[in-house]
């Protein structure tokens, strides 16, 4: 076995990580807020890559149609939020994984309609860089720095601004928060738009990578459990680390065994850390 | 055994033995195939009711027993000429014996942990039997026609099959009812409610969840070796599509959450009105999207499902409609 080899495959996983992380992060950050599984978060990714793609055909460049992408994941997530999950907040799970799995049906049923399910692609052409035997696609390296600066956005909003503080502390106990004059229902509404962005972003940088289809998301929504439970439920620096190991994962185990069986490991780590780590690899918070 | 002195009991399974006749009667083949598939879709609304109706715990990914009886019944018929009754059962007794091993720690999760982990459980042997060359790897097994021979041909096998699926129907729900009104299925409800306060009225949860879980493998196990040999072919894909239990769990919720009817109405009315949505010309692209409002209006304004309602509206009835 080669060594460049594996540092290409390592760096690619890494890159590819990232995304997988910010992916993952949408789904976290919903559950952490109101222990709501959100089964429309695979619609939700793809969104976003038609969203871009849209734009793209439109003319307008991929980047900067994901600054629109932002605001439309908020506004979809708002809304979302309000027909489907506000009515059942606090019913039990069941309900919850309903209402979203309707919005997954509806959404996936309206994308079918109006892009069928054929492939596509995005005509995308940067430089690529070389060092040595490592090539680094252009195309990924800027994915990884768009997913850093929205990790480190989120963070900062999270941590240093009012209303991120209001977030965190009803995660941590809704009723206390409302005491304390929150106006809880806006924050989860807020919540979900801000969990549905990081959904469709993730996917507009997906759809740069790969190509897609309509069908593309209900893969990459049992990735993102994977990942979200690997790094614990509701744990948003989890789901970012979740990312990058299940990135490495994929791309240096590609080195000693056939693509196809990796989800099979995937999916066996997965039901493990459920059942002896439920809190995941960081421990409980 | 008083539950088999119960009118109802009786009623019901007389009216579904009766429903399940009428392709045989009417002599139409048409009929037969959707008859066939919304018996089989019964069964596993019914197995999932059992552990999520009556017990609480929420099996996303209970397809998985389908895709394993499945497979079982039909690696019997093909490699070992085993006749389809028989790979059925022992197809019904491998993945119920999965469930058991499986449910041991499995069933110790809560609430979502546990709906996540179903979905795991069966995503990763839709991954393992899309590798595993022995079992046809991604492209699946298939008969060669000489095993329909033993049955007098495809057609009859076809029959056979439907038949089948009848007697299972009912065994199906006659368990479902037999649990319901049993003083296991009182602990199961009890578990249901508040885990930790049947503890203490005595109940041992993990021992009757684990029971529970065996048996609601059972039924689908069967199901999927009766659909697969009659099918003559199965592939990972359509053994272990998380989509079908996914609908399942909507039946359930159409028809009654926890009562005996419930899911058979679910399964009647979803398939029939999907039916409906396909054919229909204007409609048929526009499926997907009115099934999924349709839900999302069943979720938030009738939680209790058709049958949960007309209990509601009609006290009367509550003492009989099960």
């Amino acid at each position: 076995m080669n060594l460049e080899g594996l540092i290409a495959s390592s760096i690619d996983g890494l890159m590819l990580g990232f995304v997988f992380g910010l992916m993952a992060m949408g789904l976290t950050l919903i559950f952490g807020v109101m222990k709501v599984i959100n089964l429309g978060h695979g619609p939700f990714i793809v969104m976003g890559m038609f969203a871009i793609l849209v734009m793209s055909q439109l003319g307008i460049n991929p980047y900067i149609g994901l600054v629109i992408v932002i605001l439309l994941g908020l506004i979809t997530g708002v809304i979302v939020y309000f027909v489907a999950v506000h009515r059942v907040i606090n019913a039990p799970e069941l309900t919850t994984l309903l209402a979203t799995f309707s919005v997954n049906m509806m959404l996936i049923g309206a994308l079918t309609i109006l892009f069928s399910t054929s492939p596509r692609g995005l005509d995308l052409e940067l430089p690529s860089f070389r060092a040595g035997a490592v090539t680094v696609l252009g195309t990924r390296l800027v994915a990884v720095l768009v997913a850093i600066v929205v990790t480190i956005a989120l963070y900062a909003f999270l941590y240093r601004t009012h209303t991120g503080k209001s977030i965190r502390a009803v995660a941590n106990n809704r009723g206390a928060a409302e005491l304390m004059g929150i106006n809880s229902t806006w924050i989860l509404a807020l919540s979900f738009g801000i969990g549905t962005m990081l959904a469709m972003i993730s996917g507009g940088l997906l759809a740069t990578l790969f190509s897609f289809t309509v069908l593309s998301g209900a893969g990459l929504e049992t990735k993102s459990f994977v990942i979200v439970v690997l790094g614990g439920l509701g744990n948003p620096t989890g789901a970012l680390i979740g990312g990058i190991v299940i990135g490495l994962l994929e791309s240096i185990t590609t080195i000693f065994m056939p693509v196809s069986w990796v989800p099979v490991f995937e999916f066996v780590i997965f039901v493990l850390i459920l059942l002896f780590r439920p809190t995941g690899l960081l421990g409980a918070r | 055994m008083n539950t088999l002195k119960s009118p109802f009991f009786w009623i019901i399974l007389v009216a579904l033995g009766g429903f399940s006749l009428l392709p045989i009667v009417s002599g139409s083949t048409a009929l037969r195939e959707d008859m066939f598939l919304i018996l089989m879709l019964m069964i596993l609304a019914s197995s999932i009711n059992i552990i999520m109706g009556y017990t609480g715990y929420v099996s996303f990914g209970h397809i998985v027993f389908f895709g394993l009886g499945g497979y079982i019944g039909f690696f019997l018929m093909q490699e070992f000429q085993v006749h389809f009754m028989l790979a059925a059962l022992v197809g019904g007794i491998g993945a119920s014996l999965i469930a058991f091993l499986i449910g041991m720690p499995v069933l110790r999760l809560r609430g979502a942990y546990f709906a996540l982990a179903t979905i795991g459980i069966n995503e990763a042997f839709r991954a393992f039997f899309t590798n595993f060359d022995l079992l046809g790897g991604s492209v699946g097994m298939f008969f060669n026609f000489a095993v329909y021979d033993a049955y007098g041909g495809a057609k009859n096998a076809g029959q056979l099959a439907y038949y089948a699926m009848v007697v299972l129907v009912l065994v199906t729900v006659a368990t479902s009812f037999l649990i319901k009104k049993s003083k296991f299925g009182l602990g199961l409800m009890a578990i249901r409610e508040d885990q930790d306060a049947a503890m203490v009225l005595g109940v041992n949860p993990a021992r009757f969840k684990v029971i529970t879980y065996t048996i609601s493998a059972f039924f689908p196990a069967v199901a999927g070796a009766i659909f697969f040999f009659k099918n003559g072919l199965i592939e990972p894909g359509p053994a272990f599509e998380l989509h079908r239990s996914i609908e399942a769990l909507v039946m359930v919720m159409l028809g009654g959450y926890g009562t005996v009817t419930g899911p058979i109405v679910g399964a009647i009315v979803y398939e029939r009105l999907r039916g409906f949505l396909i054919t229909d010309p204007t409609l048929s692209n526009a499926h997907l999207v009115i099934a999924g409002f349709m839900l999302l209006l069943i979720v938030l304004f009738m939680t209790a499902g058709v049958i949960g309602w007309v209990r509601q509206r009609v006290p009367a009835l509550r003492r009989y409609l099960e």
